[in-house]
């Protein structure tokens, strides 16, 4: 299962130890971190998306740019002489076909500053503002797009 | 190359300072909790980023680098996922954002945005000085 | 490491604390109850990165270890926070 397979790589980056016993110890603690999360019945095709693969990496050097020039904005509307700031709350359609691609959109948002989500309902997404501008940007439904896209078609 | 590396990490260190408290400084100056929230993103954002690509370049291909990934990882993954349950959280609490440019509080200015479905791709026209894209 | 090096932790450190500071100004005066917790989540965001700093500036890296559990202890109490709140509001 991928999630042992996982699990245990993470351990062995962290520990730096590989001596049989220590190993063994790994191995051991990565069947019962499994075990528990079977038992709590929350492994799961969403929990550890590694079928998004790929396309994900191409949208995240996108996200990354988007949340530098989000931030610089926020930064400087903060610190200027006058709040230059229009709070607004709007709702953005979110075009999503699962429920990991909605999750994914709305994380992205969040994750720009001056825009977060604050309620998902549906196929639409509740979204606070800081400006207008930011709150265009997010209209514009580029980021909606690209997130469709890393989703892919199943 | 080891002092290029060096004045690098060094820039994204104090970039990343500057960040986190630009975001200090928004979370105590902006009116209201919905506004706070993008201040809190941006040393959510731009500050641990920064921070954590300056360390990353003193740890060098190491275990050290790889620890910060994961710690970045995590809050890549965590910060948003917090912010948004803390935003729906108030939202449920029925607290009411502030509408304009710190005006008064309206009870809820969604509605009627929500009476007309959202044109996904239609450039919503601006006023002239806020072409939306590419503003630094 | 070349010259300067742990001066330019410390001033990321610095301005860590500084935002902390903050942080904690608007957990003290903050108006509603979730204000206070957004100062908080805030404070153990920078927590987890002052830590990792510090690992630096004393030239431990273990204390990343303890960064990155506090990365992970830190969404899990907000969530619970939430949850305490979200009961009683």
């Amino acid at each position: 299962m991928s999630l042992s397979a996982v699990l245990f790589g993470v351990w062995l980056l962290l520990s730096g130890h590989y001596t049989p016993i220590l190993l063994g110890l790994g191995v051991i603690s990565t069947l019962f971190a499994v075990a528990i999360a079977l038992r709590m019945d929350v492994v799961d095709h969403e929990g550890h998306p590694l079928h998004l693969g790929l396309r994900i990496l191409g949208y995240l050097p996108w996200l990354m740019f988007q949340i530098l020039r989000a931030n610089l904005d926020v930064a400087r509307r903060v610190l200027g002489p006058t709040l230059a700031i229009s709070p607004r709350m709007f709702r953005v359609r979110a075009t999503q076909r699962t429920d990991l691609g909605r999750v994914i959109f709305a994380n992205s948002i969040t994750l720009t500053p001056g825009t977060v989500s604050v309620e998902l309902e549906g196929s639409e997404i509740l979204v606070h503002a800081l400006t207008a501008d930011a709150a265009n940007d997010l209209r514009e439904g580029t980021m909606n797009r690209l997130v469709v896209g890393v989703e892919g078609h199943e | 190359m080891e002092i290029a590396l060096d004045l690098l990490s060094w820039a994204l260190l104090l970039v990343g300072g500057f960040f986190a408290i630009a975001g200090g400084i928004g979370v105590v100056r902006l009116p209201d909790f919905y506004t706070r929230l993008h201040a809190s993103g941006v040393t959510d954002t731009g500050a641990a980023y920064f921070i954590l690509a300056g360390l990353m370049i003193q740890g060098g291909l190491s275990i050290i680098t790889v620890k910060l990934v994961l710690i970045g990882f995590f809050m890549f993954f965590s910060n948003p996922t917090s912010t948004y349950s803390l935003a729906a959280a108030a939202h449920r609490s029925g607290m009411a954002p502030l509408d304009g440019a710190g005006g008064p509080n309206k009870p809820e200015p969604v509605e009627k945005s929500l009476a007309e479905p959202i044109e996904p791709i239609e450039p919503t026209p601006t006023k002239p000085g806020g072409a939306p894209p590419s503003q630094p | 490491m070349a010259l300067g090096g742990t001066e330019m932790f410390a001033a990321a450190a610095l301005a860590i604390l500084a935002t902390m500071a903050l942080a904690l100004v608007r957990a003290i005066s903050g108006p509603t109850v979730y204000d206070r917790v957004l100062a908080v989540n805030m404070m153990t965001t920078k927590t987890t990165l002052l830590i990792a700093l510090l690992g630096f500036l004393a030239g431990r890296p273990e204390f990343l270890d303890i960064a990155l559990v506090y990365a992970l202890i830190n969404f899990v109490s907000v969530i619970a926070v939430l949850r305490l709140f979200g009961r009683r509001v």
